[in-house]
Parts: C-alpha cells; structure tokens; sequence
C-alpha cells in the first residue's frame, strides 16, 4: 500500500498465551511441517538436519522460529539444552501446541544459568499468519508485532 | 497451577539441599505444562537420560549430583554412549569419552543403579500391578505399563532425574485410571494363527501397531495366551518406535485387559482397527532397506537380549562359527550370568561380540566402512540407516544366524505367504 508519502508503514502484531515469559525480536522462521529437534536439528550448528525436512539447513538461531507442531521425541529437550548452552537456539519460540518436552529444554537451561528465551503459544491457524523472513519483537505479557 | 503439598513446598524451597530444589523447580513446571493440578508419589524410576548428547546433559547431571544429594526411589540406569566393560569398542574422540564417562558417573553419584541396561524389567527391577513410577526409555515404559501394569507417562531426559530425586511425578495421563482405558480396539484374529506363534511376528507387528494407533491406548484383540515376555518386549519396543505408544493392552494376557471390555474401563471401544497377514507382509518388507545378499553384520539384542533369548542362540547355534561380526547387545547383568553358568567361552568361541551398557544404534560401534546390517529387531530395523548409515534387513533369529554362519542373507519366507 502507498500514500502520496511513500510506502504505508502498518504495524501488525498477533497476541500469544504466555509458556516462558520474556522479550525478544529476530527474523520470523515459520516452519512448514512439523519436526522432531532430536534428528531434526544440529545442535552444534543450529541448522535444520533432515534433509526429509523442507527446511532443511535453514538456521534457527537467533531467529523468531514458528512451529505449527512438533514430532515428540524425548531426546528433543537434550537438543534444545545444547542450542541454549551453545548460543544457537532461536530468539523465541512461538508453538501451535505446546511440547511440554522442547520447553523442558529451555526450563533446564534456566535452570543452569543460560538465558531463557521467550515461548509462546498461539493457535495454528493465527499462527499461519505469520510472515516468513520479517524481523518481529516478542513483547512481555505474550504480543508479537511486525510491521508489514 | 499445580497445588504443592507441605513436604513438596519444603522440597522447592531448598529445605533438603540445592539440587533437590531445582529438579523440584524444574518438575512443577514440567507438570504445569503437563496439565496436572499436582504430583504423585512415586516408587521407583528408570532414568533414559544417562545417553551423552552433549555437554549440556553432563552439566545438568553434576548439578544435581554436587551437593551430596541421592535418589529419592530405587532408581536404575538406561544405557550410556560407552561399553564400560569393553571401553575399546566405541568409537571416539577423547572429549566426547571423557564427557559421556562423567555423565555416567554422575548419575551413579547420585545413587542410581548401574544396571545400564534398556530391559531393566529382566534386571530385577519390576514395578507390581498399579504402582506409580516414572520412566524413561521408550521400550521400558510400553513394558511397564503394559506388561507390569505400572504407571508411568514417556519421561526422557532431565524429568527422568528430577523425579526419581523428587519422589513425584506429573499427576497426568498414565498416571490416573481412566487415562489407560483403550480406547481403540486392534483386532488381530485374521492374521495367521502359524505366524502368530513364531517370534518374528512380534517387530513387525509392533511397527504395524505403533504407527497405526500413534499416541492412542489400544487393546489387541486375538493373539495367542502363551505369548512369551520377550514378544510382548519386541512388540512394545517396535510400537514405541514407529509410534508414541506408551502402553497396550493385549486381551487375555495383560494385567489390566482380562477382556476387551475390562481394557477399555467396562465397556468396548467404540472404533475398531482390523490387520491382516498380508498388512504385514508390507510392513516386514518395508523394515528393510536393501535386497542385497552380501551381508557385513549382524546385530540384536534391541531391547538388551535376555537370558531366554541367549538359550534360544544356542540352540540354533550348535557350536558353528559365524563368518561375519554378530554384535548381540545384552545388560551387564546377563552377561555375568552367562559368565557365572560357563556359558561365555562357547558363544565368544562362535564369533559373537558382546555390547554390554550401550548399543550399537546409540552410539558408534559397527565398523565406519558401513554396508549391510540385519537385525530381529523392530527397533534396530527403524533406527538403524539414520543413526549408523547402513543399511538393513530384517529376519527373525533364526534366518540371522543362518545368514551369518554364511555371510549371505537367507530368510525364511514359508511364514509371511
């Protein structure tokens, strides 16, 4: 959209339930089918690693990842305690339904001293709506805004 | 909001040592996610979170195990990266041996059991009929649940540790009556009654079972009342592979399913799955990776082979020697029994190579060149070309030892037409 001032600047911004709380903001990574983090992502490179994956060897670290659902393996949370640990996990974390098994991952990585990255939940379909590739800050109390 | 009893409250305020604090901290948060309004008590645990995965895990482990603190409940251990036994058979690279060796170690400071095995149910760790308990290793829940009749959801890494030190587990799922009610039934009454009664029947069925009803509690109509242990293992191995199967009922033969009606909490389940011999013979072939005869290896013993199935290696054996690598993956209890009856010289003499503590899926074992791997294993078969880059064919124990005795892949095919 254009007015006689130059492209229209809307701020868009969606409101998720609270699973960690904390801020952030990084790149949106919506994933496009669901994943296991244990076979499903490097954690000495942050890379997706299944080539069956059609994200494969997109970066998650640093970025704002959507995941519309996850495949539950119980080694997932040792992979996202290294991510933590190693620097590479995303940003923050906006999950179609909540893995009490990835989030573990982060809660251990509290626990130990590393930083807690922000983890939202927030209905598939809204979830959909989310913009690949745009840079998107994660507020306290669970709102995502990014301007479009 | 989960709702902390007085002792729990005293647990999470550091009132009996730091590390009990923080996997108190760590469960109630699991457990809120968890949906559970409160915890349970437990009596006894199997912690899957001793495999190294990286530095993270060996880190968490110390932590709890630094101020002195032990277990809570009789605790025993899965299996690590390393054969503790024979430490040359791993291979790798000094600091993931060193790492992967202190996360053993930490997890028997902590006054775990170091049974390191993924069958503790044949190490003399046997939860009776309804008791709470909290384990990991997707192999060992089906079995508990199912075939002992405890009660445990899937716990892995990190909530493993934190309630076998706690004492408690997530209120939720497997842990309350009416979440084990079935609610499918699997009617198996078709498929061959011949086929039903060999072993090689159990792993494929379980991979047919454990994608079929995935997360679901399903009751398994028609299969025979003389199914052994070590089938109702491989069934639940295999199911807990290609699915997220955390408990079965078999009618007739499990401890909470007398009948179809009694596994579903009195009445019968309203949907109903059928399988046919012939599903299966799809799911047999779809085990295997290659139709290659050259073998390189054999390997079994997923979950750890048991004494029964040690017996039943003999007798097909009879003394032969076998012309390529047969790894037989076993708990270090076994093994010593083997030992203490004079058992050993015979089998070593045959060319078997003993894993004891880990296995050959889990960590790296069989020779870097790869090739072709068979196994009897449901779970070998699925994990096998990610995790070691071989490829691999399944046969039951028989057509594996007969194909090693000659180096070429032979099966039995009368069974599966």
């Amino acid at each position: 959209m254009t007015n006689r001032f130059g492209p229209e600047i809307v701020e868009r911004e969606l409101f998720g339930k609270v699973v960690i709380a904390g801020s952030a903001s990084g790149n949106i990574l919506r994933l496009s089918a669901p994943i296991s983090f244990w076979g499903g992502i490097d954690p000495e490179t942050g890379l997706v690693s299944d080539p069956r994956h059609p994200d494969f060897r997109k970066s998650i670290a640093g970025c704002v990842l959507a995941i519309p659902s996850t495949i539950g393996s119980s080694s997932s949370s040792a992979i996202m305690l290294e991510l933590v640990r190693q620097g590479l996990a995303p940003a923050a974390l906006v999950l179609g339904t909540v893995d009490a098994i990835l989030v573990l991952g982060v809660i251990v990585g509290r626990e130990l001293g590393y930083r807690a990255l922000p983890v939202l939940q927030i209905d598939q379909s809204r979830l959909q709506t989310l913009p690949q590739d745009v840079n998107a800050r994660i507020h306290d109390g669970g709102r995502i805004t990014w301007t479009a | 909001m989960i709702e902390l009893s007085p002792k729990e409250r005293a647990l999470a305020a550091g009132e009996l040592g730091p590390s009990r604090a923080a996997a108190m901290r760590i469960l109630t948060e699991a457990a809120d996610l968890m949906g559970a309004d409160r915890l349970v008590q437990i009596s006894s645990a199997h912690i899957d979170g001793c495999l190294y995965h990286g530095d993270g895990g060996v880190e968490f482990a110390e932590m709890l195990a630094e101020d002195g603190n032990k277990v809570s409940v009789p605790t025993t251990l899965n299996v690590g990266a390393l054969d503790l036994l024979h430490p040359g058979l791993v291979r790798t690279d000094p600091h993931r041996y060193e790492m992967a060796r202190r996360q053993m170690a930490a997890y028997v400071k902590l006054g775990c059991q170091p049974t390191w095995t993924c069958a503790p149910y044949q190490a003399g760790h046997r939860p009776k009929l309804g008791e709470q308990v909290a384990w990991g290793e997707s192999n060992a829940v089906a079995f508990v649940n199912s075939v002992l009749g405890a009660r445990t959801n899937r716990y892995g890494d990190f909530l493993d540790a934190c309630c076998a030190l706690t004492g408690r587990a997530p209120m939720v799922g497997l842990h309350e009556p009416a979440g084990r009610w079935a609610t499918l039934l699997v009617d198996a009454r078709q498929v061959s009654p011949q086929l039903k009664r060999t072993d090689a029947f159990y792993p494929v069925f379980g991979t047919w079972f454990g994608a079929a009803v995935g997360e679901q509690v399903a009751v398994i109509e028609g299969l025979p009342a003389d199914i052994t242990e070590d089938q109702l293992k491989a069934l639940g191995a295999a199911a807990s592979s290609s699915g997220a199967v955390a408990l079965f009922h078999v009618a007739g033969v499990t401890p909470e399913a007398p009948d179809v009606e009694a596994a579903g909490g009195g009445r019968r389940p309203e949907t109903t799955i059928q399988v046919t011999t012939e599903d299966l013979r799809d799911v047999r072939d779809r085990l295997s990776t290659t139709t290659a005869d050259r073998l390189d290896a054999v390997a079994v013993g997923s979950p750890h082979f048991s004494l029964q199935e040690f017996a039943d290696l003999e007798s097909l054996l009879e003394g032969r020697r076998f012309s390529v690598p047969f790894y037989v993956c076993t708990g270090r209890g076994v093994l010593q029994v083997l030992e203490s009856q004079g058992r050993l010289p015979t089998l070593v003499a045959s060319g078997i190579e003993f894993i004891v503590d880990t296995c050959v899926v889990v960590t790296p074992i069989l020779p870097e060149k790869g090739g072709v791997l068979m196994t009897n294993s449901g779970k070998f078969a699925h994990y096998t070309p990610a995790n070691t880059g071989y490829e691999v064919v399944y046969g039951s124990l028989a057509d594996c030892v007969a194909s090693a005795l000659t180096g070429t892949v032979t099966r039995d095919e009368s069974l599966w037409t």
